[in-house]
């Protein structure tokens, strides 16, 4: 079993992090993982993504066509990567950023105002921590203690972030929990 | 072992070289393998070891050359373009027969290219890049862990053969992040260096005074030094081919041979196919120099083997040597993509289902 989960936004938007955090706590609860940056030349308000792959055996190819989920954090994103996913994969979609839908209606999507809700806890930046709680908290993809452990692990040396980015996980499984059952 | 820690290529590589003792580190940016230097500019102070950001890669060459000649482990990373400038003083280490370890994250070519992966510099790992009758030892990992592995036995083969290896990577084993897991420590000195090095006779048992150059004017000595280089590649070839056979157990009817990246894709198109009662084996080089001649030749014969395809990230490079080991025994044929675009597991399949 593997699946693939594709993070996307605009550079600045803490894509490559939220990405690295979920596949530390997959690595954490025994499985393979493999994390790809795009390492173009991105910059702050340019496109940037990431693929983290987890699966119960080795991982072969690096390079997927139709990855399973999707955190679409700006518009583009969800434009470009949206018709690739696989039919009954969770698609998250920035709803403070995306006016639109995902334009399918084989995926799980989940609408969820991430950057407000960041901005409500004092700052956009944890927009990527809300993300990554209401994905993992929707999809089940690793247990959500573990997350709370790799979280506070990646901020636990940045004080000044701390407690935001562990209230920005709990604020985006909140958000989650309280939309309809798929 | 230690504990399982996520970490990227470019890191990974990092780190080994110091757990394998190597405390000399000269380098020059270069994307995509700026994190190596990144990484250990700050961790070889933290170990007493040198980080040297040097004005350019012709001279971090001869850096390298300085420091191996006087018997201390080094190594370098750079990608494509900076190998190119650095091959005038890989011959010239060669020529002087010194130990060194050179890591190559290649990117898309020729000139300036791109950023994003590629195999593009085969021909210049395994035939040469610099001038004269040389060859490096090459090493292709396929994943982090295997990176980091060939790191740590690059060194003690540098030094087996007095000779630079070169790991050859590209963009994406620099770039991706996998579980990793270091090895304890190597021993921490070069071993046997008393007889050619020149550290000073205070640090060696020996009373022979070392000389170390590449400058052979008469052509007997040169010829002499020429036949020591053969009979080092010769031994390579008879005791340090690597690679790894994958579904090669089945009556396969295709042979794909493939390393690094490219390897993993056709690894699970090859899984894929499978499923679909379609045998697929494949050869993967984790040396491409020495390269695993005989490993090829007899996968090819096998009876249900009907033909044999390189799959590389580069335009019809490693398949001149395929077709070599092949003798004509069965038709070889090549298939690759360049600027960066890996091939989907699909588009493998694709490739070799319509051989």
């Amino acid at each position: 079993m593997q699946s693939e989960v594709m993070f996307a936004g605009f550079g600045g938007q803490g894509i490559l992090m939220s990405g690295k955090v979920l596949a530390h706590a997959a690595m954490e609860e025994g499985h393979e993982v493999l994390w790809m940056p795009s390492y173009g030349p991105e910059m702050r308000g340019g496109t940037a993504y990431c693929l983290v792959m987890i699966s119960d055996r080795l991982i072969g190819s690096p390079v997927v066509r139709n990855p399973s989920h999707l955190v679409a954090m700006n518009r583009p994103s969800l434009e470009k990567f949206a018709p690739l996913i696989k039919p009954a994969g969770v698609v998250l979609i920035n709803s403070s950023l995306i006016a639109i839908d995902a334009g399918r209606e084989d995926l799980d999507v989940i609408k969820i105002p991430v950057t407000a809700i960041a901005k409500e806890l004092g700052n956009v930046r944890a927009a990527n921590i809300v993300a990554l709680g209401a994905f993992v908290e929707r999809s089940k993809i690793v247990g959500f203690d573990t997350l709370r452990h790799c979280v506070h692990e990646e901020f636990v040396n940045k004080k000044n972030f701390l407690s935001l980015n562990m209230n920005a996980l709990e604020e985006g499984k909140k958000a989650a929990e309280m939309l309809p059952k798929k | 072992m230690g504990k399982k820690v996520l970490m990227k290529g470019n890191e990974a590589i990092g780190e080994a070289a110091i757990r394998a003792g190597c405390l000399n580190y000269f380098a020059y940016p270069i994307t995509p393998q700026s994190e190596v230097a990144e990484y250990l500019s700050h961790r070889m102070p933290e170990v007493g070891g040198v980080f040297l950001q040097a004005e350019s890669e012709v001279a971090v060459a001869y850096m390298i050359y300085g420091a191996a000649g006087a018997g201390a482990r080094v190594f370098t990373t750079s990608s494509s373009p900076g190998i190119s400038l650095m091959s005038e003083g890989l011959s010239y280490i060669a020529g002087a027969q010194l130990p060194a370890v050179f890591v190559n994250i290649v990117r898309g070519g020729p000139g300036l290219g791109g950023i994003l992966p590629s195999q593009g510099d085969y021909f210049q790992a395994t035939k040469g890049g610099g001038h004269g009758d040389y060859h490096l030892l090459v090493m292709a990992p396929e994943s982090v862990q295997e990176a980091a592995d060939m790191m740590m036995r690059a060194f003690p083969l540098a030094e087996k053969y007095r000779n630079p290896v070169i790991i050859l990577g590209d963009g994406l084993i620099g770039q991706m992040m996998e579980p990793v897991e270091f090895h304890d420590h190597l021993r921490t000195d070069p071993v046997n260096n008393n007889h050619w090095a020149t550290n000073g006779m205070q640090f060696r048992n020996s009373s022979k005074p070392n000389i170390v150059k590449s400058l052979f004017l008469d052509p007997d000595e040169l010829n002499e030094n020429n036949l020591i280089l053969k009979a080092k590649y010769e031994r390579m070839k008879k005791e340090d081919i690597l690679f790894e056979p994958y579904n090669m157990d089945g009556p396969y009817q295709k042979l794909i041979v493939s390393y690094g990246t490219m390897s993993r894709v056709c690894k699970t198109a090859i899984d894929n196919l499978k499923v679909k009662g379609i045998e697929v084996g494949m050869i993967r080089p984790q040396t491409l120099f020495p390269f695993p001649e005989t490993a090829v030749f007899e996968a090819a014969a096998k009876e249900s083997c009907k033909a044999v395809i390189s799959i590389e990230l580069s335009m019809g490079q490693m398949v001149e040597d395929v077709q070599r080991c092949v003798q004509g025994l069965r038709p070889v044929h090549w298939y690759g993509e360049c600027g960066g675009n890996v091939p989907t597991p699909e588009k493998v399949m694709d490739v070799v289902t319509s051989l």
